[in-house]
């Protein structure tokens, strides 16, 4: 396999292994505790650190975890208090985690290999090079494995518990009258949320994990209503950033993972602009085709209403038009244009005339 | 160990730190009631990709282009998140992460870039990470002084919109108000605030010097004027502490340093603030809880006598004990009841009600709502 490869796969699988929780996280409107979690990680990671003195032990990917659930607890605990709101729990609890973790690396772990701008940054380049051995067999990226573990546990996760993710994410309270534990799903959830953000975070770094976990869903949360289409859209939009990203870096010789973060938010911003149905173009163009159709109908109930009076001449000239509807000439004569091909007005010598249908259809948008 | 008073770089980092510590929390005061709190986050990543941009633009490290650089970026990002909670379905929250991390990571992507450039001018944009405030200079806390300074002028300026607009955004937009300016004008004060603090505390804990002190001063008081300006004295403290924690410790960098004095602030008040903090829930809730054990064992008592009517050797404490859903702390009920002249022990040991006791039992009952003095409940019955 050549590195370029070899970094491509470790960035899909790391890819979809954060799209698919962060679906259920931008539906639960928890979206920032990722943000929250891929940083205090790290101090999991740096206690075990003292305790084990070795980096490469799993039992850091175990503390990083339970740092992550611990997060969520000191957050909501913080804000069972009712004396701070939710968000200000979040933006006060990850900033002091995380301060305790960079002292304890700067002051007591210098001389180890625990770099905070790895951490932070993450560089996907250096993947290839951590080999994982099995028997003195070289079986590929360390990272490709523990990422691929990741992704197996979080299919199984989701697969397992699909439909009482599914009824509390939409519906908690109906989820707990019907007797599930909202508490047990909601802190096994945000484990398997801190297992992915610790094994992401090793390979792409934090911010990374945050972009994926986030920006494709939330892409694919503007492209369909359904909770499997939206799985499917937000792991597949994940893939094409995270390939895309890797282009990008390579080209412009940068940072894999920041590559990746923008080629997320230029998915985002295609569906915000493109979306079928929901982007900024189909809904400008929905709204200049509905101002079109009312101004239309607002000149036949125009003339209907003129219809008979004496001065019905000059109410009905499209001169008129400007100045009783306040149209500007131009689209005055766009609709008159348009009433006249759909038939529904007709242009006489000096006025407008409502043809039958016109007439038709102007009584019944008065409800008569 | 360096003296703030004689040391120069020691009291030119901690007034820059100081300087910063207060403007930050007089606008993050308003980010925090304003359910704001991790707009700031946003904000701070947001400023990389501007602080690398003015870098590569200018070619310089002084402070004030990178400023510009930091607050346009800033400023950029956070339009993208009003606009995409506005225009889209997509929850503010997602929002958030969206801007943060997108425009951090092109950030990044552009830094890496420069720094692959070779060119020797970019070191020390990485200090911007995670904040140097020993790269301090006397110039760079004049900036810093000099555009929080006009940030707080511009909030005092419109102090009665602003007020309006976090409190009652709709009667503001009643009033004629532009509500989507003020919020913008609002929003790009923090903007300020927080470009002025990243060269000292970096990126990443910014944010933390725009919520603390903000949620700390929110315990001590009910009014906005003395929120924000507890809030800027808590961040001023929190970053001449923190600042001078940081120089006089090796191996402290200033950002966490600075971080965690904020947040032992806001511990220390959630805890301690008179009428609202923890010590003090609990304190009421204890004495709450003490009053009505002893309101139960004075109506439990008068239910027993009126049952037992003609019978002169009081009640054991036990069926007191019986009748009430709390166990335990009868005793000490009794004993405070006697201790009112409301209950006595008779030399058999049982208790009775006193004449003052039974007239206080009724008072209660009568207040408790649906409560009949004289017919107290129907399983129980009487006379």
């Amino acid at each position: 396999m050549s590195i370029a490869f070899e970094i491509q796969m470790v960035a899909i699988v790391t890819a979809v292994a954060c799209a698919l929780p962060g679906t259920f996280l931008v539906l639960r409107r928890m979206a920032m505790l990722s943000d929250a979690i891929s940083h205090t990680v790290l101090l999991g990671i740096v206690l075990a650190y003292f305790v084990v003195r070795n980096l490469a032990s799993p039992l850091l990917i175990v503390s990083a975890a339970l740092m992550g659930v611990l997060t969520v607890a000191l957050v909501e605990a913080l804000s069972r208090t009712r004396l701070v709101k939710q968000d200000a729990a979040i933006g006060i609890v990850f900033p002091a985690l995380f301060s305790i973790a960079v002292i304890l690396v700067s002051r007591w772990a210098g001389d180890v290999h625990l770099d905070t701008d790895a951490v932070l940054l993450g560089e996907l380049a250096f993947a290839p090079f951590r080999r994982f051995y099995w028997n003195g067999v070289d079986l590929g990226p360390r990272a490709l494995w523990v990422m691929g573990a990741v992704l197996l546990l979080i299919l199984a996760f989701i697969i397992s518990f699909y439909k009482e993710l599914k009824l509390s994410t939409f519906d908690p309270a109906l989820a707990a009258a019907l007797g599930f534990s909202p508490a047990l799903l909601h802190y096994g959830f945000m484990g398997l949320v801190s297992v992915t953000a610790v094994g992401a975070f090793d390979a792409v770094g934090s911010v990374l994990v945050v972009a994926l976990m986030i920006a494709p869903p939330a892409t694919a949360y503007l492209l369909t209503d359904s909770l499997p289409r939206m799985l499917t859209y937000s792991a597949l939009i994940a893939v094409a950033s995270a390939v895309a990203g890797f282009w990008l870096a390579w080209t412009v010789d940068a940072n894999i993972a920041g590559a990746m973060a923008s080629m997320s938010g230029v998915a985002f911003l295609l569906a915000f602009l493109l979306a079928p149905g929901r982007g900024m173009v189909a809904v400008a163009r929905r709204r200049s085709v509905q101002r079109v159709e009312f101004a239309q109908l607002m000149l036949v109930v125009h003339l209907l209403q003129h219809e008979d009076d004496e001065d019905a001449v000059r109410e009905s000239s499209p001169a008129h038009l400007q100045e009783h509807l306040r149209w500007t000439p131009d689209f005055a004569e766009r609709i008159v244009d348009r009433a006249e091909r759909v038939r529904w007005i007709t242009r006489g010598a000096e006025r407008l005339e409502l043809t039958s249908a016109g007439r038709e259809r102007a009584r019944f948008s008065l409800g008569e | 160990m360096p003296d703030i008073f004689t040391d120069y770089t020691l009291r030119v980092v901690a007034l820059g730190a100081m300087a910063l510590g207060a403007v930050s929390g007089a606008l993050g005061a308003f980010a925090v009631l304003r359910r704001q709190a991790l707009l700031g986050d946003a904000i701070s990543h947001a400023a990389l990709p501007g602080i690398v941009l003015a870098f590569m633009l200018t070619g310089t490290k002084a402070t004030l282009p990178l400023l510009v650089g930091a607050a346009l970026a800033g400023w950029l990002g956070t339009l993208f998140v009003l606009t995409i909670v506005r225009q889209t379905r997509v929850p503010e929250d997602s929002a958030l992460g969206i801007v943060l991390s997108v425009f951090f990571g092109t950030g990044l992507l552009l830094l890496t870039h420069v720094q692959h450039m070779e060119d020797a001018s970019q070191a020390g944009l990485t200090t911007f990470l995670f904040g140097q405030a020993a790269t301090l200079l006397e110039r760079d806390v004049i900036a810093i002084t000099v555009a929080g300074g006009i940030a707080i002028l511009l909030l005092l300026a419109g102090w009665k919109e602003f007020k309006l607009l976090s409190f009652d955004p709709i009667f503001a937009a009643s009033l004629g108000y532009h509500v989507r300016l003020l919020d913008i004008a609002l929003v790009s004060l923090l903007v300020i605030a927080i470009a002025i603090g990243l060269q000292t505390v970096g990126v990443v804990l910014m944010s933390a010097l725009v919520v603390a002190p903000g949620a700390a001063a929110r315990q001590w008081t009910n009014s906005l004027g003395a929120m924000v300006l507890l809030s800027a004295v808590f961040g001023a403290l929190s970053g001449l502490v923190g600042a001078i924690v940081s120089a006089v410790t090796p191996g402290i960098p200033t950002g966490p340093s600075i971080v965690l004095v904020a947040t032992g602030v806001v511990v220390v008040s959630i805890a301690l603030a008179p009428g609202r903090g923890l010590v003090w829930q609990a304190a009421r809730h204890a004495r709450n809880r003490r009053q009505l054990r002893t309101e139960t064992v004075l109506t439990d008592l008068y239910a027993l006598g009126i049952q037992h009517a003609g019978q002169l050797h009081g009640h054991d404490a036990r069926s007191i004990e019986a009748l009430g859903p709390t166990r335990g702390a009868v005793g000490t009920a009794l004993q405070q009841l006697a201790a009112r002249g409301l209950a006595e022990q008779l030399p058999a040991g049982g208790w009775t009600l006193t004449d003052g006791g039974r007239a206080a039992a009724k008072s209660v009952l009568r207040h408790r709502r649906h409560t009949d003095p004289d017919g107290l409940d129907p399983v129980t019955g009487g006379d």
